[in-house]
């Protein structure tokens, strides 16, 4: 049975208890232990730097050239905390209460009402590192609306809040570089989890530029190592993300849980073409002022800005008005696909609706002229005037949407579609962030824990800076404590010694194949698989399908996939192929969830449970639990139920309308 | 949304490690769609490659949205290509047209070092971040956000010198191979801001130490790494980093 470790007492008083009560781990003693960190993002930068500044002997890890370019940087729209200085309604439990909803009731309270109490601190911290948040004239931080809520708690930094926060972190990570808190293993990639005695004692690493691999010992590993959007080839994640380091865990015991719980993001600039390698995510904030519509007429000719009002069908306005533009991504996502499966879409390819920022351009220019009060002002006046606000406010998205499709956003609606953004399903992990493997943790979108079957937006920054700076200072310590008697393992251990030799054994087999076809395209192929069967909608036939499908390919990637270039070298395509191989075998438990979760919620939607007016049909009864998966041989998993119980809310079917 | 196709003769610079000398390499690459990124035209070439037998052309990039720093190329002479305020995964192939030779070089500089062809080695950046590129505060020291008003205009211009990505283009750029636009980029977002204020001259003082211990060259003050800035840092941000550097110089205790 899964223990989740949740404290007793209320709700709003279990991690204060928690932190009250867990066990210290005192200087002196932080001083000998070695913790691993695998990643560097910001829950693993945070963790680093918080972990290195309480005096633990921290190693961390990362694939790319620096820990400043971990995916994390790519966030755009910003971070919610329950500050309530817009005095809007906000509350701690305002935001633990929309996240739970936005998760359509399949994440844990404890663990949510927990991130909802550390916002706040979150965004103090940042701010004390010198993160430039957008501020108001008096001085103050601004903030803005995000979908899923009805109150302003996103904080931001214009369109690149993910970049000012990382750096944020990056450099409080430098700085325990300096101090020689943290050593620093950049392009690095973790192939490995050593357990001994059944606990996570370390690592087995590949130094990425000269190939050799490495053992390294650790007290714990904490990994950081994001999500696995990726499977779907084509996501809004960096070409590098990828979910080796969580499947190793995987491998070595660690559960699995609700893979199939993806977050297909709805403002992602379409698709044009077979060469493309990844899609743009245009951030929600413009949800806030654009307004979302297809043609109502099937076969329409006219470019958007020809097509009257009458014509128009602003789907998302009609079918949800109470919170129009900014219901959550699934259900945005689902509504776009609906309206083009309909035969709706536009552009060439007809997968996408528009965006449409007309409007709002109108609004602000006419708020502009009545602030600098002026009078008798020309339509196209209060026009230049709105386009420099909308400038101002959304500047570096419009020039990125218009280098990308040669398109002017300010002239013509822009296109967008849904796209894979991210995964709330990771590896199953307790209060303390363990995972049922001791001494190894997961952290920030790596594990499962805190957004259900969907996140809201600005939440993924907000649950990874939790995890790294406010959360597991406290639970590591707690377990720590325990192994302050047990002296450093060396690394000639044979546990080490074997764990080194499995990993070496794997890239020569898999550089032996020597067959025909690309790591690409074996890539592209799984991801066009999981894409149309464990996608934005699934369905029994075709998630088994899908299972037989991926197994058959996994089959004949390790017969004919081809590796160019040395082992012993840097050698970009071999790093690749790991990466896709663990890809196959995670797409196959992907289906296998989604076959198992006979309802739909939240990101997974089933075919077969829907409302009579497509919304998605939950099953409380049968399916309010967590799915973890142990795995138990090829193609072989066993599952594991965690319950969830709602002791303060009550679940109910989501009511955006 | 038009679809043109082109056909394209590159050089591109090979190199098997930093022990060895490289060469350039002649490709051709035909059928390549406008619509398509220059990375993207990349990996078709890199696809054939390694269909081919040969090995494929290792270039770093990861985001692909023009954010993360890790794309580099020195694109016939210009750092990211001929686009102003743009990344190499940003440019799109209808910036070239159809017969052209495209030129691909990786940064030039002592203080970047080769990896593979056009993979360089940027951790001098991280070193002089460690020297002092950072506000010493731990986690849980902070007091609440907003007890600290800033200036909006103080706020906007510390934002403008944060957005650097540390790709090392303004390095790639220069003739001397300055890392003066990077440094100054970093020292002008915390001096702007309070939060910057008590370690503000040891800050300047350290991070120029380390920036010339890691054999970047003098800066001349020619601007064409603010021309060559993905994200048009302005040079007005060298200006201040002097004036700090003075400062600190002439006060220091």
């Amino acid at each position: 049975m899964l223990n989740s470790k949740i404290p007793a007492g209320k709700l709003e008083e279990k991690w204060v208890d928690y932190k009250g009560h867990c066990k210290l781990v005192n200087p002196a003693n932080k001083r000998k232990m070695e913790v691993i960190v695998v990643g560097t993002g910001l829950a693993g930068a945070s963790a680093a730097a918080s972990l290195g500044e309480l005096g633990y002997k921290v190693k961390a890890f990362c694939f790319q050239d620096s820990p400043r370019r971990a995916h994390s940087i790519a966030a755009q729209g910003g971070i919610n905390a329950a500050k309530n200085y817009q005095n809007d309604g906000d509350s701690v439990f305002r935001l633990f209460y929309d996240t739970i909803k936005g998760g359509d009731y399949r994440a844990r309270e404890a663990n949510v009402h927990r991130l909802a109490e550390v916002s706040g601190n979150i965004i103090d911290q940042c701010v004390a590192q010198g993160v430039p948040f957008a501020r108001e004239y008096g001085g103050l931080l601004s903030n803005r609306s995000f979908g899923g809520t009805q109150v302003q708690r996103t904080f931001y930094a214009a369109g690149q809040t993910g970049q000012q926060l990382l750096i944020g972190a990056y450099q409080a990570l430098e700085r325990q570089v300096a101090l020689g808190n943290v050593t620093m293993h950049s392009r690095h990639e973790m192939l490995d989890v050593v357990k001994i005695d059944g606990k996570a004692k370390g690592i087995i690493a590949r130094n990425l530029i000269t190939g050799e691999l490495e053992k390294h010992f650790g007290y714990a590993v904490l990994l950081c190592t994001g999500g696995y959007g990726n499977v779907f080839y084509l996501s809004t994640n960096a070409m590098g993300s990828n979910v080796t380091a969580a499947w190793k865990a995987h491998k070595q015991g660690a559960y699995f849980a609700n893979p199939c719980f993806t977050q297909i993001h709805p403002t992602c600039i379409p698709v044009s073409g077979d060469h493309q390698s990844k899609l743009t995510l245009m951030s929600e904030s413009l949800r806030n002022d654009g307004r979302i519509w297809v043609p109502k007429n099937l076969d329409e000719k006219r470019k958007a800005n020809e097509i009257p009002e009458e014509d128009r069908d602003y789907f998302l306005e009609r079918r949800y008005p109470a919170f129009g533009n900014l219901v959550p991504r699934d259900v945005a996502s689902r509504a776009a696909k609906e309206r083009c499966d309909a035969g709706h879409g536009v552009g060439t390819s007809k997968q996408a609706v528009y965006l449409d920022y007309a409007a709002a351009i109108e609004r602000y220019g006419k708020i502009e002229v009545s602030k600098q009060g002026l009078s008798n002002v020309s339509t196209e006046e209060i026009t230049a005037m709105g386009k420099e606000v909308v400038k101002e406010k959304y500047g570096n998205l419009f020039n990125m949407y218009a280098k990308i499709t040669g398109e002017n956003p300010y002239e013509v609606p822009m296109r967008i579609y849904p796209a894979v953004h991210y995964t709330m399903g990771g590896l199953w992990v307790d209060y303390e962030l363990q995972t049922n493997v001791p001494g190894l943790y997961a952290l920030g979108e790596a594990n499962f824990s805190d957004h259900g079957a969907n996140r809201l937006g600005a939440s993924a920054l907000m649950q990874g800076l939790a995890d790294g700076y406010f959360v597991i200072p406290y639970t590591l310590g707690n377990n720590l404590a325990d192994e302050i008697y047990n002296t450093p393992i060396p690394t000639s251990h044979p546990a080490f010694e074997a764990a080194e030799k499995a990993v070496a054994e794997r890239i020569q087999t898999l550089k032996n194949i020597n067959g025909k076809q690309s790591v690409e395209s074996f890539h592209k192929r799984l991801g066009k698989i999981i894409w149309n069967e464990c996608g934005m909608s699934r369905s029994e036939a075709g998630l088994k399908k899908a299972i037989a499908d991926v197994q058959a390919l996994k089959k004949e990637f390790w017969s004919d996939v081809r590796i160019p270039g040395e082992i012993n070298e840097y050698n970009p395509e071999l790093d690749k192929a790991n990466r896709v191989a663990d890809f196959i075998e995670l797409g196959e438990l992907m289906c296998v969830d989604a076959l198992n979760r006979n309802e739909s919620c939240g990101g997974h939607f089933r075919e077969e449970y829907q409302t009579p007016d497509g919304e998605a049909l939950r099953d409380d009864e049968n399916f309010m639990y967590v799915a973890a998966w142990e795995t138990t041989g090829e193609h072989q998993w066993q599952l594991h139920k965690e319950e969830l119980k709602y002791e303060v809310i009550k679940p109910s079917q989501r009511n955006y309308k | 949304m038009s679809h043109n196709n082109m056909n394209l003769k590159l050089k591109v610079w090979r190199q098997k490690n930093a022990n060895t000398t490289g060469a350039f390499v002649k490709y051709d690459v035909n059928d390549i769609s406008d619509e398509m990124s220059f990375l993207e035209m990349l990996d078709v070439l890199n696809e054939k490659l390694i269909v081919t037998g040969e090995e494929p052309i290792a270039f770093d990039h990861d985001c692909r949205e023009g954010i993360c720093g890790m794309c580099s190329l020195y694109i016939d002479g210009k750092p990211h290509g001929p686009w102003q305020a743009n990344t190499t995964c940003q440019l799109h192939m209808r910036a070239f047209k159809d017969g052209d030779t495209i030129t691909i070089e990786p940064w030039r500089s002592n203080a970047f070092p080769i990896v593979k062809d056009l993979t360089v080695d940027r951790g001098a950046f991280d070193r002089i971040i460690q020297a002092g590129g950072y506000v010493s505060v731990n986690t849980g020291n902070a007091v609440d956000g907003n007890s600290l008003p800033i200036n909006k205009d103080d706020a906007d211009a510390s934002f403008a010198a944060a957005m650097c990505i540390g790709c090392g283009a303004c390095v790639a750029a220069c003739k001397n191979s300055s890392a003066m636009l990077f440094l100054s980029a970093k020292v002008s977002h915390l001096a702007l801001l309070p939060q910057g204020e008590p370690e503000r001259k040891s800050r300047v003082l350290n991070m120029v130490a380390q920036m010339d211990k890691e054999g970047f060259g003098s800066c001349t003050n020619t601007g064409a790494c603010e021309a060559a800035c993905p994200k048009e840092i302005s040079i007005a941000n060298i200006a201040r980093l002097n004036k700090e550097y003075l400062r600190a110089g002439l006060t220091a205790e």
